[in-house]
């Protein structure tokens, strides 16, 4: 664990006037599972692109395993599996052929690496004569992960891999990369979801391509400084608007089928409860939670919106 | 080398899959040739000619069947008025006019001179020259008639007349066919070559599977070996599928050696393939492709020489077809199949394409990016 695997520095990438990554630094240790979170536009796929040597950085410097993204990027394309956003294997090729034909390329076999992937692709493997194009979207990502294994990489790029699949599919995806992640291969993942951000060792909340806050996703959780409620009622519709209108009041946004309400200072229930039913709410239920990732990147969001406001005055 | 044979087997089994590429592959040749080759022709036959005969003369009379014994005319109407015959051409009935002048019979006898009219609907100028060259033809051979047998009667001493003797050599039939097929052929190998080739390399830009390759350490001239051997394979199939078809439908000669022919079209392929390459790194779509491989070939094929000549045609049309491929192999392959010609009666057009070969190919190369 000496060196970083990967190690970004102050890199910057722009398409005509828009900035999609804006001097970014990032470093990621050997054998981490590194969690890039951010809305989609974030910024996540340009970074991603440039560490994958398929973008170059208009400014800043970056390596991953010591190999220089840009002038080392033959070796480093050795070394690298990645996992773009869109399935991007052959739809007319059965499972079996792309998996050899991406094996070919790497000039290794399936056999002599086929360990690595065993957990993955025994799975999938009833349906090796069936054309990718015809499996279904966990079975797509399935075999899409298995290819980028099949060189035995060190790095894994995992562009937003669980993006477009069901609920149980995306556990089961985790649990896969918890498995390589034992076998010492440095994992990316970039994601819009932010409950999955805690399954990682270190995020990256990621907005407009400026970095938010790197940690570990309790260490972000804790700073979140608001004490928080979940709060529903009859009447979800207008309950934000109203929240806002109580005083003291930092956020109110819908979550799911609540609203998550935070308040500057500690505050007793009855005082909210009775501004509720004052404004007409009924069946009211506030519940007092600890904040999770999405709720600090909410509070990370606004403290920036304030922080431009007051620049501009 | 496992590699780049692994990319190739790759694509076999990919064309091969795809439902579309096999009546590619072998319908569209067939029809392309059988239907071309026939509808092409310049030969014009029945041409609709209305008469004028305005002096009902024994003379007029043997110069009207005269035009109804040829075979390039078909004389369906008469009319004594000349707004009338008129009339018809406008209504897109008739195609000629002959007027014959009432006194026609009288002044020749008279004055040894005597003349007729021909109007002629000029809207397609080719087929306006070919009527004119033809009824030319039926009149001088009539007129030299008239000559003789009035000569004779007069004073019985022989013309003195240069008797034109001509052979028309390497299509002695003058048939049409067995010059459009090879000019035929060659689009039909170009397309398959161009077309198909770039449009399979945008195809993987569109799926996003270019994305994935690009991040393996597969080298730029390995993908491109890969990706180009399979249509030049297709295309070299495609030649002798063609020259097979036009040996059996229209029995077309083939004078030259067939090796040759096969070494030239392999030199053409590379220029081909990489124009096809060329275009696929310009554009990201297959929509795109197919609009900029549809200016290329109108322009190159017209220019190429396949119906008019590129001889009649102006000076700087000659200096765009040293880029224009089409044309380099268009007189090539004419000239192997009909003419017999050998490698070096060729060997000008022959480097020159392998020139043009290492310059386009490089080029593609060069605009080839592994990055996004």
């Amino acid at each position: 664990m000496s060196s970083p695997s990967i190690r970004v520095e102050s890199v910057s990438k722009s398409y005509g006037e828009t900035k999609a990554v804006n001097n970014i630094s990032l470093t990621v240790e050997k054998g981490e599972l590194y969690g890039l979170i951010g809305p989609d536009g974030a910024g996540k796929t340009t970074l991603f692109r440039m560490l994958t040597s398929l973008l170059v950085p208009d400014s800043g410097k970056a390596e991953v395993e010591g190999f220089d993204i840009v002038n080392d990027y033959k070796n480093l394309r050795r070394i690298l599996g990645y996992m773009p956003g869109r399935f991007s294997l052959y739809h007319d090729l059965t499972v079996e052929e792309n998996l050899a034909f991406f094996a070919t390329i790497f000039g290794t076999t399936i056999k002599d690496n086929y360990d690595l992937i065993r957990d993955i692709y025994i799975q999938i493997e009833p349906f090796k004569n069936r054309k990718a194009g015809k499996l279904s979207g966990g079975m797509k990502q399935k075999l899409a992960l298995s290819c980028a294994l099949i060189h035995k990489p060190e790095v894994l790029f995992l562009d937003e891999p669980t993006t477009g699949v069901d609920a149980v599919s995306r556990k089961e995806f985790w649990e896969m990369l918890k498995t390589l992640q034992k076998k010492g291969i440095t994992i990316m993942v970039s994601t819009p979801y932010m409950d999955e951000a805690a399954l990682c060792d270190h995020v990256a909340l990621i907005q407009k391509g400026n970095i938010l806050s790197i940690d570990t996703p309790e260490k972000i959780r804790s700073q979140y400084k608001f004490p928080l409620m979940r709060i529903r009622t009859d009447n979800m519709y207008i309950l934000p608007v109203d929240l806002r209108s109580f005083p003291g009041s930092e956020s109110a946004y819908r979550f799911g089928d609540s609203v998550h309400f935070s308040t500057k200072e500690e505050l007793q229930h009855p005082g909210l409860r009775n501004f509720l039913e004052s404004k007409g709410h009924h069946q009211i239920e506030i519940e007092k939670i600890e904040p999770d990732i999405e709720d600090c990147f909410m509070a990370f969001l606004r403290n920036e919106k304030r922080e431009w406001r007051n620049n501009r005055l | 080398m496992r590699r780049i044979l692994y990319i190739i087997q790759k694509e076999f089994i990919q064309i091969f899959r795809d439902r579309t590429m096999l009546p590619v592959i072998f319908i569209i040749p067939v029809v392309q040739l059988v239907v071309l080759v026939y509808a092409a022709t310049l030969e014009m036959k029945h041409i609709n000619m209305v008469v004028v005969d305005q002096d009902i003369s024994m003379t007029s009379r043997r110069l009207v069947s005269k035009f109804e014994g040829s075979p390039f005319f078909f004389v369906n109407q008469s009319t004594f008025s000349l707004k009338e015959a008129e009339d018809l051409i406008t209504l897109d009935k008739a195609h000629v006019i002959l007027n014959i002048p009432s006194g026609f019979e009288k002044n020749l006898l008279r004055e040894n001179h005597s003349k007729v009219q021909l109007q002629i609907n000029a809207i397609n100028a080719t087929s306006a020259g070919l009527t004119n060259a033809y009824a030319n033809y039926v009149i001088t051979d009539f007129n030299r008639r008239i000559i003789a047998e009035n000569v004779n009667y007069i004073s019985p001493v022989i013309l003195k007349t240069i008797d034109v003797n001509y052979s028309y050599w390497y299509n002695p039939e003058l048939n049409y066919k067995i010059y459009m097929l090879p000019g035929i052929l060659v689009i039909l190998v170009t397309i398959i070559g161009m077309f198909l080739a770039a449009l399979n390399i945008v195809r993987e830009k569109e799926m996003g599977t270019i994305e994935q390759i690009n991040v393996t350490p597969i080298v730029k001239y390995q993908f491109i070996i890969g990706k180009l051997f399979p249509f030049w394979v297709i295309a070299m199939f495609e030649m002798a599928f063609g020259l097979t078809i036009g040996k059996i439908l229209f029995n077309i000669p083939m004078v030259g050696n067939l090796f040759l022919l096969f070494g030239f079209t392999s030199v053409y392929l590379i220029v081909a393939l990489g124009l096809g390459l060329f275009v696929s790194t310009l554009s990201n779509t297959q929509q795109q492709v197919m609009f900029i491989m549809f200016f290329f070939m109108l322009t190159f094929v017209l220019l190429s020489g396949i119906f008019t000549p590129v001889e009649s045609m102006p000076k700087w049309a000659h200096y765009l077809n040293f880029i224009n491929p089409y044309a380099y192999f268009m007189r090539v392959i004419r000239m192997i199949l009909l003419k017999g010609s050998g490698f070096w009666d060729i060997s000008k057009e022959f480097f020159s394409l392998l020139i043009y070969g290492a310059i386009i190919l490089s080029l593609a190369v060069w605009r080839y990016r592994k990055t996004v």
